[in-house]
């Protein structure tokens, strides 16, 4: 009580309800020629140059490299000698990469395993972000709390309740065979059963979200001009909703598609040994060889591979959204 | 685990309360790997208040110690990796004149240990124990019968044996410089080859039991083991001591057991050493020597079941634990022990590509 008391003491009471120092930062921005439009467009790319472009720089700069026994583990790229600089340009990471099946075959089975995580994503999320969208006002919040609820607690933990559940002497097991369905415990931990159980539930909300926020909008006079002109309720759902909710869908599949293809912890902890994720090949290059260089040449192959696909499906939106 | 990390926090919150003039010392360790008091004393001699993180696996600790600036003042690799951090810089001297409880440590082991390090320049020995097999007592009696005796790697290396052992679970830890060595070995070659061509039998072989192995993995088997969720793994002495300790607590009849086969098994040690970047090196030589006094050291074997180097330590060491031949091996067993190889950039990328075929097939 006391310390919320001193904060507000300390704040100047004219910067209540605003931020402060806005005034003096926006005549700085309009001297150099910054309008408010720009300085809006500042910050996210102030952002991306920070969190985006200067990390892939260092990792693609360290893919070029090679590896050795030192602090860091690889060798500098340039080195000044004598005056004179001396650049040395690695590709043989990438060629490596295309010489051995197994990074190929990451590649494919993480794409597999994002993809179908999706698509069942998609078939649990949408019927659920659809009755959201229909529930009358008070119950829609309340049914929006209930889809954001679980990011209150720790990721982690969450996987970890999963184990408890999923494991030979867990929850599931136990109530199948106390009601004597089953005799012999499943094996549900450690196969790839598990890993979609542990993904679909992890990003479910991120495919419900945008999916409410387009099904929400939707304009109900449509669905009555349709039951109008004789269409039934399933033919109304797929030649009006449907189309009319793609770019929900194309939002939504994009946010669980991409972390999806890259997931290291749930395939971790849940997944078989079998299992065989990028994120995985991407820890033993850096863990267990020790290979910072081929490790960040899968990382740099990896942005590419999801690049091609996220710009394909925002090609398609786009198409889309000039249609209607 | 999360009772220490709350215990170091109670432990700084209570040392910055107290005392006027403040060092901390930033200790990064195993996990599971130390006695519930050794670090509430440690304050309380010095004053030096103590965080204290945890890892799983020298990978992982590796890592950090190769990017540098980890904040560390007392890291503890395992032998060979300490071996190749030394050789990249990782390390600083230690100063010996800072240590004069160096003189209670075991001589032949620091012996060994200096096979890694030598003339044990930067690292004392933490504790040591070798990798062999935690068994379900119960579990292995029931499918492999009354007699059978569990002493040798067959349990897990016969494809016959362990694929009767597979629907109760096995595991093995996910470790490829043990666990391919330990193949190689129970093919008659040699541990410590370095030979791709010897790797490649080894693996060969772990892939004709690869369908028996429900999982790899270095620090889950500790649970598995004392919940009766897995009834064979191949692990550390002291965390398939630490799951038997656990069964117990839990009673829930529960009966592991703990053999360093007959073929011989890997020794490792695992290190005390001062990162060179460390921000309090003298508190970090403290450290060193504080656990090195014979009564902390046995405290430590006592609660955490590993074998330590320190000669002075030994009578006040449980009977029961000095006792165990998993844990200080009988003369016969030493001789068959071997310690780990440090490995070229090839021979690692080699080791590592042919246990992930041996794992997903690929």
């Amino acid at each position: 009580m006391s310390g919320q008391a001193k904060l507000s003491e300390k704040l100047p009471e004219k910067s209540i309800g605003r931020l402060p120092f806005a005034a003096p930062l926006g005549g700085a921005l309009a001297r150099l020629g910054l309008g408010p439009r720009a300085l809006v467009i500042a910050i996210p790319t102030v952002w991306l140059l920070v969190f985006f472009l200067i990390p892939f720089v260092v990792v693609a700069k360290i893919s070029l490299s090679e590896v050795a026994i030192a602090r860091p583990p690889y060798l500098p790229l340039w080195e000044w000698q004598d005056g004179i600089l001396s650049l040395s340009l690695n590709f043989g990471n990438y060629l490596f990469l295309a010489s051995d099946p197994l990074y190929y075959s990451a590649f494919l089975e993480s794409l597999t395993i994002a993809g179908f995580s999706t698509l069942f994503a998609l078939l649990i999320g949408y019927p659920m972000a659809y009755m959201i969208a229909r529930a009358p006002g008070g119950m829609r919040n309340i049914l929006l709390m209930l889809v954001i609820l679980p990011f209150w607690s720790s990721f982690l933990l969450r996987v970890y309740a999963w184990i408890g559940i999923l494991k030979t002497n867990g929850v599931i097991n136990h109530a199948l065979m106390s009601i004597g369905l089953i005799d012999e415990p499943i094996v549900m931990m450690q196969t790839d059963f598990a890993v979609y159980v542990g993904i679909v539930y992890t990003y479910l909300p991120f495919m419900i979200l945008p999916l409410y926020a387009n099904l929400v909008k939707l304009d109900e006079t449509l669905l009555e001009a349709a039951s109008d002109l004789g269409a039934g309720s399933f033919t109304t759902f797929l030649t009006v909703t449907l189309p009319l909710s793609l770019p929900g869908i194309f939002a939504g599949s994009l946010l669980v598609f991409i972390p999806a293809v890259g997931e290291f912890v749930i395939p971790a902890l849940l997944g078989g040994p079998d299992t065989l994720m990028i994120g995985k090949v991407l820890w033993n290059e850096f863990f267990s060889n020790r290979d910072w260089p081929v490790a960040s040449a899968v990382a740099i192959a990896m942005l590419f591979v999801l690049v091609i696909p996220v710009m394909l499906l925002q090609k398609a939106q786009q198409s889309d959204g000039g249609h209607s | 685990m999360k009772k220490l990390l709350m215990l170091s926090a109670a432990l700084s919150m209570g040392a910055s309360a107290t005392l006027a003039q403040e060092t901390t010392l930033n200790i990064y360790n195993w996990s599971d790997y130390i006695a519930e008091d050794t670090l509430e004393k440690f304050t309380a001699e010095t004053g030096i208040k103590v965080v204290y993180d945890v890892y799983d696996s020298n990978e992982v600790l590796e890592a950090k110690m190769l990017t540098g600036n980890s904040g560390y003042d007392i890291v503890v690799p395992t032998s060979d990796f300490l071996q190749r951090q030394i050789a990249a810089g990782v390390y600083q001297p230690l100063d010996k004149s800072l240590l004069p409880n160096l003189a209670n440590m075991d001589a032949a082991l620091m012996e060994g240990a200096a096979n890694y390090d030598p003339g044990n320049e930067h690292a004392v020995i933490y504790m040591w124990g070798t990798t062999g097999i935690g068994y379900n007592v119960d579990m292995v009696a029931e499918r492999l019968g009354e007699d059978y005796e569990v002493n040798s790697w067959d349990l897990v290396f016969d494809p016959e044996t362990v694929a009767k052992l597979a629907d109760c679970g096995v595991s093995l830890l996910d470790a490829p410089t043990e666990m391919i060595p330990a193949a190689m070995n129970y093919l008659g070659l040699d541990p410590r080859s370095t030979d791709i061509a010897d790797f490649e039998a080894g693996a060969a072989h772990l892939e004709k039991i690869r369908d028996s192995i429900r999982y790899f993995h270095s620090s889950q088997y500790i649970n598995d083991l004392a919940n009766g969720d897995t009834c064979v793994a191949v692990g550390w002495s002291g965390d398939v001591f630490q799951a038997m300790a656990r069964a117990e607590e839990a009673e829930n009849g529960v009966e592991i057991g703990y053999v360093i086969p007959r073929e011989g098994a890997l020794q490792w040690f695992d290190m005390m050493a001062i990162p060179v970047d460390a921000p309090n090196p003298e508190a970090a030589h403290k450290f060193i020597n504080f656990i090195m006094d014979a009564q902390i050291t046995a405290d430590i074997t006592n609660y955490v079941w590993y074998a330590n180097a320190n000669a002075a330590s030994m009578p006040l060491v449980d009977e029961e634990i000095t006792s165990d031949p998993g844990i200080f091996p009988t003369p016969e067993a030493k001789e068959r022990l071997w310690g780990a190889t440090v490995y070229d950039a090839r021979a690692d990328r080699a080791i590592t590509r042919l246990w992930t075929r041996v794992k997903t097939g690929q």
